[in-house]
């Protein structure tokens, strides 16, 4: 009798069987775990479509002049190469795929609180994938006007605008819903006993995430739909021609889009600091600290957005409280990396892949963030504006930081989501690859931006040839780490060694339970009296 | 050993629910606020063409409008009440009325809508791009927001139809109400949206 209690409660969410089978049980399945793997699936598909694009970036600019496409087409990869890794990708990543997963786990639930919505979110956000990528197969091409939609340009262009606009605006709908479905889970459904200040960081960076989700995509959705008028029914919202104002069409844009980066990076931020603990074999050093830095970057975050706009024409004193915000804002980023280095402070490392990625991490991540305070001075800014410099800033902070984080983990939790391991001997390979060519690719244009080489240009000068090469040199490497990582993490899935329920010593709740985790996670729902990160 | 089913506990958490709703309520002001933010920019920088074009959109019909949004949102609210007391028929009543009203408003806003396209007042149209910039963009901004506005109408009454049928089906009752009372807030949503265009379009002149 109890053995068949224990064949019957722990069959894997998995292997259950449910109305539909094969690719129906997956997406019409409302488990929360379900809707995280449809979403990373999703995510990592246009992810490699977005690596590619960027490989031919790269391979274009090796060289003056033509390389191997011409001026309009490189425009165009421009733009999508930003529409998809922005809105398909980086946006959606970490909290649309680990959040689903991990959030209801962590704070010791089932699911989350709308399941159905939740499965909606994805179904809305594949339509909005539809939509935004049909541009590449209408007459006309595909839009390129960047991933701002700059107006004026943006409604004179000849280009598939729409089709990108629109499906922008729908997967700020998913957005919206993922991020109200958290709000309400982290509210409702966390374990008895498990008060705000007991909740694990990554729970509480996604409930800072959700409320920028729900706070700053409608501003976005507008922008957009105002876009939309424009070229439908020649409004003049944003035309000068017509009384309109195109640096309006820029606050309204950034609004959203300079909180959407914490979107990106406070999740990325959720996961290191789970990582560091567990790696580390000690409790976080100033848990409060992070939880507060959360909260912090999340508030003055919404208040920063002109600092894109620092050459666009605002007043003096706009200027000056922009860029101090933006100073403000690089506090809490810096506590958290103090706590994090701390946390390592005198402990006992465990060396594994997971902690590599969290470690570069830290080093990329502080490159990033340092060189976005040479942005945010204003006098640096003028000189540096709209140069291979904000290039290279945004891609440490949101290739290094996210996309470092999501290596992490999806190396740490890996073993909880499919239930095997991984080789990490060719893991630590991979990370090795990834790294170096992320220095070679993305250093060299610091140096570019520096010596005046402008962003988005197609040609450039002779003299900016040899660190070109450098980089473009540097995308190769990193995509050689990437197509061993992602071969290595597909045969792990498929053929590895079964992992035990805590392969790392983690003592957040989602290492309490099956891997992987049954259909409803806990048999019963745990009752929390410590702190999530108890080493003692 | 049965793995039959997919999804075993039946979870239900009213409150939880409503702050859902709430939250996105949020999210639908911000999306018109985004509006206000314009209309408020140009107005500034457009206040004479603003005060004369305003004097083209009849106040009666305005007036006629809110007051009926307002009876609407007043009986969607007494039909959350209703199903309290367990009265279904007057639930029903109570919800037809509110789909009544919102159908009167609806025609309203197409006689409002297209006395001003015969009269030549919508976007990229020679009349108002001959009036100037500030004329252009006021009936831009008019119909692009009404316009918005009239969708969430449209939304509203899909939601308000679904509840009308799932109270006569009797799978909407007192036991669980808080389908009712969301569409209910929505309701409210687009009542106050209107509250706040109808000043800034119709009154201030």
């Amino acid at each position: 009798m109890a053995q068949e209690e224990v064949t019957q409660s722990h069959v894997s969410f998995r292997d259950v069987k449910g109305k539909y089978t094969g690719l129906f049980a997956w997406i019409f399945s409302t488990d929360h775990k379900r809707v995280g793997l449809l979403y990373l699936y999703s995510i990592i598909t246009f992810f490699l479509t977005g690596v590619v694009l960027g490989i031919f970036m790269k391979l274009e600019l090796m060289a003056p002049g033509r390389t191997v496409m011409d001026a309009a087409t490189y425009n165009a990869i421009f733009t999508l190469h930003g529409v998809i890794m922005i809105f398909l990708v980086v946006v959606p990543g970490l909290p649309a795929i680990f959040g689903n997963f991990m959030l209801p786990i962590m704070i010791g639930a089932k699911d989350v609180a709308f399941p159905k919505l939740n499965l909606l979110s994805w179904w809305v956000y594949a339509l909005g994938a539809i939509v935004a990528l049909s541009s590449l197969f209408m007459a006309g091409g595909p839009p390129d006007t960047g991933w701002t939609f700059y107006a004026p340009y943006s409604f004179k262009t000849n280009t598939n605008m729409l089709p990108a606009v629109i499906g922008a605006f729908i997967l700020g709908f998913s957005s919206i819903l993922t991020g109200i479905n958290f709000i309400v889970t982290i509210h409702r459904m966390r374990a008895p006993g498990m008060t705000w200040f007991k909740m694990p960081l990554f729970p509480w960076t996604l409930y800072g995430t959700a409320w920028i989700q729900i706070l700053a995509t409608p501003i976005v959705g507008i922008t957009l739909l105002m876009i939309v008028g424009e070229r439908i029914l020649n409004i003049g919202f944003f035309d000068p021609a017509l009384g309109g104002d195109p640096i309006l069409y820029q606050h309204l844009f950034w609004i959203y889009s300079h909180p959407a980066v914490y979107i990106m990076i406070l999740p990325a931020m959720g996961a290191i600091s789970e990582i560091i603990p567990t790696f580390a074999n000690k409790t976080i050093f100033g848990y409060k600290a992070i939880v507060i830095s959360t909260l912090a970057i999340a508030f003055v975050g919404y208040f920063v957005w002109g600092h894109h706009m620092f050459t666009a024409g605002m007043s003096g004193t706009a200027l000056y409280v922009f860029s101090l915000l933006t100073f403000l804002v690089a506090i809490p980023s810096a506590i958290k990396v103090f706590n994090w280095v701390s946390t390592l402070h005198k402990a006992s490392i465990q060396l594994e892949p997971p902690f590599f990625w969290a470690a570069s991490f830290l080093f990329v991540f502080m490159v990033g963030g340092l060189s976005g305070l040479a942005l945010g001075a204003l006098a640096t800014n003028v000189h540096l504006h709209d140069t291979a410099f904000v290039v290279a800033h945004f891609h440490y902070i949101v290739f290094g930081g996210v996309g470092f984080a999501f290596m992490g983990a999806i190396h740490y939790w890996f073993p909880k989501m499919w239930g095997r391991m991984y080789n990490t001997r060719v893991a630590t390979v991979g990370w090795m690859a990834f790294f170096t060519g992320f220095c070679f690719l993305y250093t060299p244009m610091f140096l570019l931006g520096i010596q005046g080489m402008p962003r988005r240009y197609y040609d450039y000068v002779d003299r900016f040839h040899g660190l070109n090469v450098v980089s473009t040199v540097g995308s190769w490497v990193l995509f050689i780490g990437l197509a061993i990582i992602i071969i290595n993490l597909v045969r792990g899935a498929r053929k590895g060694p079964i992992a035990p329920k805590d392969p790392w010593g983690g003592k957040t709740l989602e290492w309490t339970i099956d891997s992987p985790p049954t259909l409803e996670n806990f048999e019963e729902i745990p009752v929390i009296t410590k702190g999530p990160y108890d080493y003692s | 050993m049965d793995t039959s089913v997919t999804i075993e506990h039946v979870h239900r958490d009213d409150e939880g629910s409503k702050l859902g709703m709430w939250l996105f309520i949020f999210t639908e002001l911000l999306l018109f606020a985004g509006l206000f933010i314009v209309y408020g920019v140009y107005r500034y920088l457009n206040p004479e063409a603003f005060h004369l074009a305003a004097q083209q959109l009849s106040v009666t019909v305005g007036t006629i409008n809110t007051v009926i949004l307002l009876i609407s949102s007043a009986t969607i609210a007494m039909a959350s009440s209703a199903i309290r007391l367990k009265n279904k028929a007057l639930t029903l009543i109570l919800l037809a009325t509110t789909i009544i009203m919102a159908v009167i408003f609806m025609v309203n806003k197409y006689f409002e809508w297209s006395a001003k396209l015969e009269h030549g007042f919508f976007p990229s149209s020679d009349i108002l791009h001959k009036l100037g910039n500030g004329d252009t963009l006021f009936f831009g901004l008019y119909f692009f927001m009404t316009g918005l506005h009239a969708l969430h109408i449209v939304v509203g009454m899909v939601l308000i139809s679904i509840v009308i049928i799932r109270v006569n089906k009797n799978s909407l009752t007192h036991e669980n109400p808080v389908l009712l009372d969301n569409s209910g807030l929505y309701w409210h949503l687009v009542d106050i949206i209107w509250i706040f265009l109808f000043p800034l379009l119709y009154l201030i002149t």
